[in-house]
């Protein structure tokens, strides 16, 4: 049990890492982006850009305030 | 699209991963046992071998639109976290990587544990610190020669990336027998995040079934933006530790 959370734990720091919220903000995104193109046809290539500076933005000004 | 920007982007996130990795062999080998250290690094890199070769094939199976829907978004995660560090290091909210202060911490450990005989290795410790370093620092090299590899369907061009950082450094680090302390570590890691940002936004929009402007050529813009935006949030934050360190005072009344 204590080697499958020590498991879990490495791939979660991996893959998801410091912040998840920018994780959850990049696939809030990537599902925004796949519906505006598929269900509205709209060809939203700038909605995914946007969204990940939004997220670092938000993500730096966090852990800056903080820290303050 | 050219192999060339693959191979340098792979090239150089490896390199930052083998530098970090060639301090902790380092470490092991001068301090505890040589061979026992080679045995760590050769049972992990045959490891990294064998995953590469069981996941590198099956990924170039999957549908290109669902591989990079996923593989962008796994690029995107990773190269804002690169990106992130990168910038809280470089206005110093965060410590700077230091490659001499992480030997000497690996040297201090190395020294202090005893020497034991483990399954026909000599020193247990020297083996196992070898093995986790290279086997760590190796899985995110995998990653990324994997998820670069299989989106532009050149698994072979992000190989010879990683093995030449491979290669490159360990001959540096064979020709100096030290860390690589003057490598710009913080700005090769703020070039990678910038690169793996692009990259993972660019194929994971396509994936999610958008037709970027100009195609491929949208990359040449990209990058450039992403690299851009990322330089704006240091001089962000850089202004805004210069106005938290001096508060705007209360003009002194002269009687």
């Amino acid at each position: 049990m204590k080697q499958l959370k020590a498991f879990g734990a490495f791939w979660y720091d991996f893959v998801i890492g410091d912040d998840w919220q920018i994780a959850a903000l990049i696939a809030i995104g990537l599902a925004l982006t796949a519906v505006l193109t598929h269900v509205a046809k709209v060809n939203s290539w700038w909605l995914l850009p946007v969204v990940a500076f939004a997220a670092m933005a938000w993500s730096l000004h966090r852990v800056t305030s903080k820290s303050k | 699209m050219n192999a060339l920007p693959l191979i340098l982007t792979v090239f150089v996130a490896c390199a930052v991963e083998a530098v970090e990795a060639l301090t902790i062999i380092l470490a092991a080998g001068i301090t505890r046992e040589w061979k026992s250290t080679f045995q760590g690094a050769a049972v992990a890199l045959v490891v990294l071998a064998i995953v590469t070769a069981a996941i590198g094939p099956a990924l170039t199976l999957v549908p290109l639109s669902g591989l990079r829907l996923v593989v962008g978004a796994l690029l995107a995660i990773f190269g804002l976290q690169w990106l992130r560090k990168a910038v809280l290091r470089a206005t110093g909210y965060k410590a700077l990587h230091d490659e001499a202060s992480a030997y000497l911490r690996e040297v201090a450990a190395a020294q202090a544990a005893t020497k034991r005989s483990r399954r026909g290795v000599g020193d247990w410790y020297a083996f196992t610190l070898a093995f986790k370093g290279v086997l760590l620092e190796g899985l995110e090299v995998v990653f990324i020669v994997l998820t670069f590899g299989a989106s532009q369907k050149n698994i072979g061009a992000a190989v010879i990336g990683a093995a030449a950082a491979i290669v490159a450094v360990t001959i540096t680090g064979i020709a100096v027998k030290a860390p690589l302390t003057k490598v710009p570590e913080n700005w090769m890691k703020f070039a990678v995040g910038v690169m793996l940002t692009s990259f993972g936004t660019f194929w994971g929009a396509e994936g999610a079934g958008v037709r970027w402007p100009g195609d491929d050529a949208a990359l040449l813009v990209l990058v450039p933006v992403v690299a851009l935006f990322a330089a704006a949030c240091i001089f962000w934050l850089r202004s805004r530790k210069v106005a938290v360190a001096a508060p705007d005072r209360e003009p002194e009344v002269v009687a």
